[in-house]
């Protein structure tokens, strides 16, 4: 598969995804380990990709959705943002809002 | 002109700025002292209007294209209106420390 394909596939069959510098327990970068942090608190599952072992994801995700810096965060198939954007819609309280949606969606997906 | 200067100079002209805030926090950071490579950016413009948080963040980074291609390697961004700027009492969050993760 493309690698384009690869991450379009990647986002569109994940209720939440992030790519992100090292993982949700080892987190390698603050802002990674503040975006991962509030997707967890978000209290569905979650897909992670780490970067650092997926070169030739990080090496074309910024052209995927003309963003340039890591962590990314999709949700139902968008691009949500990145730390900041995912932190100011968590304190906002839409971010846990837009994870259960996303998550009950992907389920009826799975059901149907 | 220093890396910061570049980020201002380039915000201010690209934007209609209303307040405008570039730190260097690079000391936050496991690089050499003097470094340029982690940024906080505040901007506070009425270009913003109407925008989504992801396409105000993608308007910056196409007017800094070259210092996130070539030169940064941290770039945190808060985008305000005039109004939600007056609304958080004029404070943006603080940026996180570093956690080591060095490659790029």
């Amino acid at each position: 598969m493309d690698i384009m394909e690869k991450i379009k596939h990647l986002v569109e069959t994940n209720p939440a995804i992030i790519f992100m510098k090292g993982t949700p327990q080892f987190p390698q970068c603050g802002f990674s380990a503040r975006a991962v942090e509030a997707l967890s608190q978000c209290g569905e599952e979650f897909a992670y990709v780490n970067i650092f072992e997926e070169p030739e994801v990080y090496q074309n995700l910024p052209r995927f959705a003309n963003w340039p810096t890591f962590p990314q965060i999709y949700v139902n198939g968008e691009l949500i943002g990145g730390c900041d954007i995912t932190l100011e819609l968590y304190q906002r309280g839409e971010l846990q809002k837009m994870v259960k949606d996303a998550a009950a969606k992907g389920q009826e997906k799975t059901t149907a | 002109m220093s890396v910061r200067e570049d980020i201002e100079k380039k915000l201010a002209s690209g934007l209609n700025v209303l307040r405008l805030e570039v730190v260097n926090e690079s000391n936050m950071h496991n690089v050499p002292p003097g470094s340029e490579s982690h940024f906080k950016v505040v901007l506070v413009s009425d270009d913003f209007e109407g925008k989504t948080l992801v396409a105000r963040h993608q308007l910056v980074y196409t007017l800094l294209d070259d210092e996130i291609r070539n030169k940064v390697h941290a770039l945190a961004l808060h985008t305000y209106t005039e109004d939600e700027w007056n609304q958080r009492q004029e404070s943006a969050p603080q940026s996180p420390l570093c956690r080591g993760g060095s490659n790029a």
